[in-house]
């Protein structure tokens, strides 16, 4: 066998073995959504079988129904709701804090830099106590104010992404801005705000899938099942109380995981990038 | 100076930018940190007003309560097991996926997949079903021929690995990280070691590994604090059963302060894990001195 005959056999071996173990990793996902569209008692008869004996939409149209009489119409549009202000107020809050951390020199800029990695830092299940305290005194428990508002004051992550990406503009631009007589805060709105476009829709992507996914502040703060968004529905949905029909759980949560995909499909570069240059998760 | 002079200054308009992360830092962070510090001395119960009690609620944690001690020892193993998997198996998976091929990006996208859905509600309701005894894994186990029957989430010594596996799954997002840090290295680094004559491993340990040190540092600090406070998986699909085995410290946390109503108790188990956490990143900032290469210095 020769150099190149070996070379292309590595070759083939290499994406053999990558394609396994891919298919090992989103085995879990793929056997879900197949799954729901099993018959309730096949799920568990043929658990083995990636592919179900006959297609059935009926866990669909069950599932949708919900339960206490809310269906799942009002749960997804209640998780709209809080994740598209909640990263509306990440989007702006952090690109304004972000501009003046990086382009203005003010007093004790380096302590309020410092307390911003300690806010990164501290874990919300430290403080989600007292913090409940205090939103059960301002009367916000069980309405949606406890998941939005603490958002319009700059997420850690997204500020730092945007701090990157400002650096990376010259600041030759911000003063023959300023000769020509712009502000401070104009030059943010007309020179930096359209340059930084990029990173604002990676911080948006982000912080809209962590809010999906946010299932412990739902918990605390909502109350009533018609606020409830997905992640709390499906907990209730797949609680044994409830009728555990696991058919329409998958249906619900296969349903549930589309909007994360679609980012995911079609945001991929901006996810990369969000990644790679802050070199962080969450 | 006219007020729109004083507030085109850069020293006032770095303020007025800035403002919403110190309003925001010091009500939702500051105030809450030091009102639970306060809390934490105080039998609380919500319906009725503190009462100040002293240091009850740490003695009582430190010498009266088994379940405590049994949390902490959960989460200690869950987070130092896990994590480091996470990281290896990020790293590995990043070694063979950097070098390029015309599928690397489909390859990479699936690889990340896991870690963006792994954290939701759906997945975890599905891993309560795939590790049941009547579901995937075992139906796949049997069907490679090893008649497998284990209740994975019903063994003390099996369930705490489900909720690790769940957690190492995700390990895409470390290794996109990890993707960049190595294309980062420069090409030669690795020409000038094959020169002098070093082979693949010493390579990988005197190149690779110390290049990647600072993203390996910043990773393992964040996912530790991280993998102390994980919740949804334990409080989805276990509950911390059986026996306790899975009881997440944040989970007996919540059913103190939410459950039993116990908001001073829940405040000072808070304020014990933050000490920890703050000791541990101390300690690893510490000592990252030894290990971690800025390549600036």
């Amino acid at each position: 066998m020769n150099y190149t005959q070996r070379k292309k056999i590595g070759t083939v071996i290499y994406h053999i073995l990558i394609c396994f173990f891919g298919i090992v990793m989103i085995y879990p996902l793929l056997w879900m959504v197949m799954s729901s569209f099993k018959d309730n008692t096949e799920i568990f008869t043929n658990a083995k079988s990636l592919i179900p004996k006959t297609f059935e939409l009926t866990n669909y149209s069950t599932g949708w129904a919900g339960f206490g009489g809310i269906s799942f119409s009002v749960f997804f549009r209640n998780s709209f709701v809080i994740c598209i202000l909640a990263t509306v107020g990440t989007v702006i809050s952090s690109a304004v804090i972000a501009y003046g951390f990086s382009r203005c020199n003010f007093k004790l800029r380096g302590f309020w830099f410092a307390c911003m990695i300690v806010s990164m830092m501290m874990p919300f299940q430290i403080i989600m106590i007292p913090q409940f305290i205090i939103f059960k005194q301002l009367n916000w428990v069980g309405t949606f104010a406890p998941l939005i508002v603490p958002y319009f004051f700059g997420l850690p992550f997204g500020i730092f992404l945007i701090m990157q990406f400002i650096r990376g503009i010259p600041r030759e631009l911000d003063e023959a801005a300023k000769i020509d007589g712009c502000s401070i805060y104009g030059i943010f709105v007309r020179v930096i705000l359209p340059l930084i476009v990029p990173a604002l829709v990676t911080t948006a992507i982000f912080s809209f899938m962590w809010r999906w996914d946010d299932f412990l502040a739902a918990l605390l703060y909502l109350n009533k099942p018609s606020f409830y968004p997905v992640s709390l529905a499906l907990k209730m949905f797949s609680d044994p109380s409830a009728q555990s029909n696991w058919g329409s759980m998958f249906a619900m949560a296969s349903l549930s995981l589309i909007p994360i995909f679609v980012i995911f499909i079609t945001m991929q570069k901006y996810l990369v990038e969000g990644i790679s240059t802050t070199g962080m998760k969450d | 100076m006219t007020i729109k002079q004083k507030l085109n200054r850069e020293s006032t308009a770095g303020y007025v930018f800035i403002l919403p992360f110190i309003i925001g830092f010091l009500a939702f962070t500051i105030i809450p940190i030091f009102f639970s510090f306060a809390l934490s001395f105080t039998s609380y119960d919500v319906l009725s007003a503190p009462k100040f009690i002293g240091i009850d609620n740490y003695v009582q944690m430190f010498t009266n309560d088994s379940k405590f001690w049994k949390s902490m020892g959960v989460t200690f193993y869950y987070a130092l097991v896990s994590v480091p998997l996470r990281l290896i198996f990020a790293l590995l998976v990043a070694m063979i996926l950097v070098r390029p091929s015309k599928a690397s990006g489909v390859y990479r996208a699936i690889y990340y997949l896991p870690s963006i859905m792994g954290g939701s509600v759906a997945v975890a309701v599905l891993w309560k079903r795939l590790f049941a005894s009547d579901g995937a894994i075992n139906a796949l186990l049997q069907l490679v021929g090893i008649p497998c029957k284990i209740a994975w989430l019903s063994n003390t010594s099996t369930a705490i690995w489900t909720l690790i596996i769940l957690a190492v799954w995700q390990f895409g997002s470390s290794m996109l990280i990890f993707l960049s840090g190595l294309k980062q290295i420069p090409v030669t680094y690795y020409e000038a070691a094959t020169i002098d004559g070093a082979g693949k491993m010493k390579q990988f340990f005197s190149i690779t590994l110390p290049m990647l040190t600072p993203v390996i540092f910043f990773n393992l600090v964040m996912q530790l604090i991280n993998g102390f406070m994980a919740f949804t998986q334990c409080y989805i699909i276990t509950q911390g059963k059986p026996l306790d085995s899975t009881l997440f410290y944040t989970v007996y946390m919540y059913q103190n302060s939410f459950q039993f109503n116990q908001m001073g108790y829940g405040c000072a188990m808070a304020w014990v894990m933050l000490l920890i956490v703050a000791l541990l990143t101390g300690v690893l900032f510490k000592t990252s001195n030894n290990w971690v290469y800025y390549a600036s210095k």
